[in-house]
């Protein structure tokens, strides 16, 4: 997008020619990657449910499949917003609610089974990505207070504070010239 | 050369692109010596500025040496001077410029019909900023381009080092006219919301311009100790209410001018519901702006006082209690900054050794570290109250 947005600058603006590191790291992308995911998850709860329940035997279940899609597409807009831990933190919490949920198929009889094992398999692995992910960013993104946090010595005013105090109650706004006299319309 | 590139939300990158070129005989080119990251560059990371460009060069705080200038600079800049660059582009010469409303300058928008539109009448151009205020180019860069370089900029006498005067360019100025349009008087209590940047100029000005008591509000300890160090008494709000301890130091009255060093995105946090449902609106794309601290200053201010808003804030809020404003005849002052109404008598406040400026800069880097330093005055890592970058 930054080189095909060179086309559109005037003549003596920089143009892009090289890009170089982002401030964006790994974590970050893999925020933005399950963010999106979480969204068309979501989107697909919310829009077929009943063929998610028929692939897991779980018919029946169709509304709360559409309340956990509405609740994969707020973890998804957290992922992507600057709050991303919040939302990645949340993806887990949905991922054990789904689990739990999930898991009431392993039923002696569901003819289904298979695809429910499958299902637990991967909301498995989804979970591991999801839990390294939400650490990642928390830890990357804590504010950490480090070394220099002790400005008691800042004061700004080479004179001293007490000399500081009311120094500019000389100051008076410059006084602009005043405005144009309108034009008179009548006599 | 080198500059630090938009590429999207939370997306900066040192690029190489090309050097900029005159395109105008009042232009000029800046070989930057020094720039900053400025709070407000931070609302252009999380891409709440509507009309940004991925490609844009951010940076409005900076300064340099004139390598080069067109043919209609008129003798006003040379080669080899030594100048900040005000973040408002001014043509010096429309109706607005002549009244010291610099920041409504009619001519220097480049994207005049686009700003017509969204704002009902231009503003100024800026530097390093959304394309409704013409999109140019940053000066966190090697080199910059200067439109209307005859007016726009502020020369700097010999004696003075690039970190006591790199801040008349935004920051210092806007704090200054935060308090100035005040109309502060001995006897008022100023309370100052945010002690980043601006909100520690915001402080020393109101000191120097004679506030009986100036109280500022954050809640990092080392931003609160900045404070206390430039005259404040200050105020951690996630240890007690902001409104008990401002109505406790002023007899009950309230503070007489508020002032709001934060602008659109106002600290989230669950204890206060409304930032939570700011910022739910927020991500819904229902509301731009999270204006909390604008309704605690509404509430708290003592009838008849002032409001002033430096914060920046980008476009619709919601839920103001306009009703309260109203009933107590509060008086609002806001607006980007008039820059180079004030810098002459600021530059000879600095000669004249009243502020040094520098105190705010608590991290130096190198350009090639921008994206990183971005991140780490964001997330307000190691202490980060202000960043100076040096291409």
């Amino acid at each position: 997008m930054s080189y095909m947005s060179n086309i559109t600058r005037p003549a003596g603006d920089p143009k892009v020619l090289h890009a170089g590191r982002s401030s964006l790291g790994p974590a970050d992308r893999l925020s933005r990657a399950l963010g999106w995911f979480s969204i068309g998850l979501g989107i697909t709860e919310l829009l077929a449910p009943r063929r998610i329940t028929e692939a897991l035997g779980m018919q029946g279940s169709e509304s709360l499949v559409r309340a956990y899609g509405a609740r994969e597409i707020g973890s998804g807009l957290l992922s992507l917003s600057i709050e991303k831990d919040v939302g990645l933190w949340s993806r887990v919490a949905g991922d054990a609610l789904d689990i739990a949920t999930v898991a009431t198929a392993m039923r002696p009889g569901n003819r289904k089974i298979g695809n429910v094992v499958l299902t637990l398999a991967l909301l498995a692995g989804v979970t591991v990505i999801d839990v390294l992910g939400a650490q990642a960013v928390t830890v990357r993104h804590k504010r950490r207070s480090g070394t220099r946090t002790q400005y008691s010595d800042r004061s700004g005013f080479p004179q001293g504070l007490a000399k500081a105090r009311g120094a500019a109650r000389d100051f008076r706004p410059q006084q602009p010239p005043a405005a144009p006299r309108l034009a008179q319309v009548s006599g | 050369m080198k500059a630090l590139v938009w590429h999207g939300k939370e997306d900066i990158r040192c690029d190489t692109v090309s050097d900029p070129e005159i395109e105008h005989p009042r232009d000029a080119i800046v070989k930057v010596t020094s720039c900053a990251i400025c709070g407000s560059d931070l609302h252009l990371f999380h891409n709440f500025i509507p009309a940004m460009m991925p490609g844009d060069i951010m940076g409005h705080e900076m300064m340099g040496e004139v390598v080069d200038v067109g043919s209609g600079v008129d003798g006003k800049l040379k080669k080899g001077d030594r100048i900040v660059v005000p973040f408002t582009i001014i043509c010096g010469a429309c109706d607005q410029c002549k009244r010291g409303n610099f920041s409504v300058c009619e001519r220097s928008n480049r994207r005049k019909n686009l700003a017509d539109k969204v704002f009902g009448h231009t503003t100024a151009g800026l530097f390093g900023y959304t394309h409704l205020t013409g999109g140019y180019p940053g000066g966190q860069a090697e080199y910059m381009r200067v439109p209307f370089a005859d007016a726009t900029h502020i020369k700097v006498p010999d004696g003075l080092t690039d970190e006591q005067v790199l801040f008349l360019g935004d920051i210092f100025p806007t704090g200054w006219q935060a308090a100035v349009q005040c109309d502060i008087e001995p006897t008022d209590t100023v309370a100052i919301w945010g002690c980043g940047p601006v909100g520690q100029m915001a402080i020393r000005s109101a000191v120097l311009l004679g506030a009986k008591q100036v109280v500022a509000i954050d809640r990092l300890p080392e931003r609160l100790g900045m404070a206390e160090a430039g005259g404040a008494i200050t105020i951690n709000f996630d240890d007690e209410s902001v409104v008990e301890r401002l109505n406790e130091l002023t007899e009950g009255k309230g503070p007489d001018k508020c002032i709001d060093c934060i602008g659109m995105e106002s600290h989230v946090t669950i204890s206060k519901p409304d930032t939570v449902y700011d910022r739910m609106k927020q991500m819904m794309m229902a509301e731009s702006d999270r204006p909390h601290v604008l309704r605690e200053m509404i509430y708290v201010c003592r009838p008849a006082g002032v409001i002033s808003i430096p914060g920046v804030y980008g476009g619709v809020v919601d839920k103001i209690p306009w009703g309260q404003a109203m009933n107590k005849g509060l008086t609002f002052r806001m607006g980007q900054t008039h820059v180079n109404r004030w810098t002459d008598d600021l530059l000879r406040r600095i000669e004249q050794g009243q502020i040094d400026p520098s105190f705010v800069i608590t991290h130096t880097a190198r350009l090639e570290d921008g994206p990183d330093m971005y991140k780490m005055f964001r997330d307000k890592q190691d202490g980060c109250v202000k960043v100076v970058l040096k291409p």
